[in-house]
């Protein structure tokens, strides 16, 4: 009984994710220029999120080191875009940024806590700042140019790398070494003694987890045309997965999802409506956000679901209950 | 056969010295036990052997093999599997996830997460959890937590098991079930080493026991042997309190 159900959901999810699928594959055919814009800043905000999620959320490590990994990518676009096709330039985007997640990650996943926060933070200054005086000293420029990529291209990349994060983040949460990050965030000393190799298994999904942020920004680069050290390692893409990830909630696989999605949205939003007061209510919401919903929108869906079933099962006659039993 | 042995282990914390060359062995299929005052360094010695700490001379030996130098992880999936004196469990997941973890990753042969959760199931069922298989770890009380903790080191399918002060903390009628758990889990063939404050439970369990004092091995015996040893009553009740007797 139990196991026809679930079968039955999970049908249910497949056929929908299915719909979802060819929906947004049709997109650019049908939609307008601005939706297919503003779904592709979508997209790689949720890129942002559910690929910082894939390491932190289980860990407990709180990485601040997302937009140094997008800053990587966004320069392997610059540097690389001109010479070379536009997917293997993602792909290398993607390894730059696992390669420098596996260097970082090795020298400094046993710090715990907030040192390590600060570091992935250091990080990212420490990449910036290098950059431009590598880039005055030795090429003489500050920025750079980089190819321009049509819009409905743009779209369908982000749209694949956004559905192979997808079905990654899934089938790791699924496997046993998601249960193997969870038990590293529970107590990373017990994990180590009941046979599990936490020092690489946190490396390589640091460096998993990465791939994906570097993949965003080398797409994304091709976006903006002219890019920079102050551009391209932009703070606020490591602050933004964090927040997006507590606004949509942690606790469910699709919590982050949800949460991108609506942040993403509200920031289009509030910028074309409100252009002068847009920091100021993106900030508000932020705050009541996390003081009124410490789960994130989960939280506030489970809540809402549990009362609609609460009222379902009290508003029938009793006999509908013992029947249910 | 010797299954663990150790030569000249010592550490030291500073300007402490938690083990001082310390000899010990211990036979396959034994229980032996390793008793001392607080801060004799019994629970250092085991972080030694188990690779949570490295020592800085000295080597530990696991079935012949040197172990001095190897991760917890690899030294885990040797063979020696441990428990804690303050209870490590993942607080967050289900008891059953908990042990299955163990059988998942600490053994060098691979399982399928089926078989896993099958072994778990048993587990439980061997230290008396299986009611409470979906219950969230931090959930459980603690002897139950203890329970928990013994079934995950037993999944990940030790010849060697470490018990760090299994039974403090727990009522009488508990350490009776305690002890029993203990010669249970001897009769899988599991060879074990525990340190223990409750001397009832030590003296009834254990073929052989050890002595540890400010970091040094000073007595070593069977149960009776220690009991009647004049250096072992001095160091825990006092040398006055000994002279006056």
């Amino acid at each position: 009984m139990n196991r026809v159900r679930v079968s039955l959901k999970q049908l249910l999810w497949l056929g929908l994710l299915g719909v979802v699928l060819i929906l947004f594959g049709l997109g650019p055919r049908y939609a307008p220029m601005y939706t297919i814009i503003l779904l592709t800043a979508i997209f790689m905000y949720i890129i942002l999120t559910l690929s910082w999620v894939i390491f932190s959320g289980p860990t407990g490590y709180v990485s601040l080191a997302p937009a140094a990994f997008f800053g990587v990518g966004i320069y392997t676009s610059a540097i690389l875009g001109k010479a070379l096709p536009l997917l293997i330039v993602v792909a290398v985007g993607g390894l730059a940024s696992s390669c420098l997640a596996l260097f970082a990650g090795g020298l400094t996943l046993r710090l715990k806590g907030i040192y390590f926060a600060i570091f992935t933070f250091g990080l990212v200054e420490l990449i910036k700042n290098l950059l431009l005086w590598w880039e005055i000293h030795f090429t003489g420029t500050r920025g750079r140019f980089v190819i321009v990529v049509d819009y409905a291209t743009v779209y369908y990349v982000m749209f694949a790398i956004l559905v192979v994060l997808i079905l990654t983040a899934y089938l790791i949460r699924r496997s046993k070494f998601g249960l193997a990050l969870q038990s590293i965030g529970d107590n990373e000393q017990a994990a180590a003694h009941i046979g599990i190799n936490v020092t690489a298994l946190k490396v390589v999904t640091f460096a998993v987890s990465a791939f994906f942020t570097g993949a965003a920004g080398a797409i994304m680069a091709t976006r903006w045309t002219y890019i920079d050290p102050y551009i391209a390692f932009n703070p606020l893409f490591s602050f933004m997965p964090v927040l997006m990830a507590i606004f949509g909630g942690l606790g469910q696989f699709y919590g982050p999802i949800i949460g991108a999605t609506i942040f993403g949205y509200l920031e289009e939003l509030l910028i074309t409506r409100f252009p002068y007061y847009y920091m100021l209510l993106f900030g508000t919401i932020m705050v009541v956000a996390i003081l009124y919903l410490p789960n994130g929108l989960v939280g506030l869906i489970q809540k809402v679901t549990a009362r609609l079933r609460v009222l379902a099962r009290s508003q029938p006659a009793p006999a509908a209950t013992s029947e249910a039993k | 056969m010797q299954i663990l042995e150790g030569e000249q282990v010592t550490k030291h914390f500073g300007g402490l010295t938690a083990v001082h060359r310390v000899d010990l062995s211990v036979s396959q299929g034994q229980v032996v036990g390793l008793i001392g005052p607080n801060g004799a360094g019994k629970t250092t010695l085991f972080n030694l052997i188990s690779g949570a700490l490295v020592p800085e001379s000295g080597e530990i030996r696991f079935k012949g093999e040197k172990i001095t130098g190897a991760q917890p992880y690899q030294i885990c999936r040797r063979g020696v599997a441990r428990t804690f004196q303050s209870v490590q469990i993942f607080a967050n997941l289900p008891a059953i996830d908990n042990v299955s973890l163990g059988a998942l990753f600490g053994k060098s042969r691979r399982l399928s997460s089926a078989e896993a959760t099958q072994e778990a199931m048993e587990l439980l069922e061997f230290v008396g959890l299986s009611a409470m298989r979906a219950t969230p770890a931090k959930d459980l009380t603690l002897p139950n937590q203890k329970r928990l903790e013994v079934a995950r080191a037993l999944a990940t399918q030790p010849e060697l098991l470490l018990l760090d002060e299994l039974m403090a903390g727990l009522t009488p009628t508990e350490v009776t079930q305690a002890v029993e758990m203990v010669n249970r889990i001897r009769d899988r063939g599991i060879t074990i080493f525990m340190i223990e404050h409750v001397m009832k439970a030590i003296m009834s369990a254990c073929d052989r026991i050890i002595v540890l004092h400010h970091g040094e091995k000073i007595a070593e015996g069977t149960p009776q042997e220690i009991a009647t040893s004049k250096t072992v009553v001095e160091v825990y009740l006092g040398e006055s309190a000994h002279a006056a007797s």
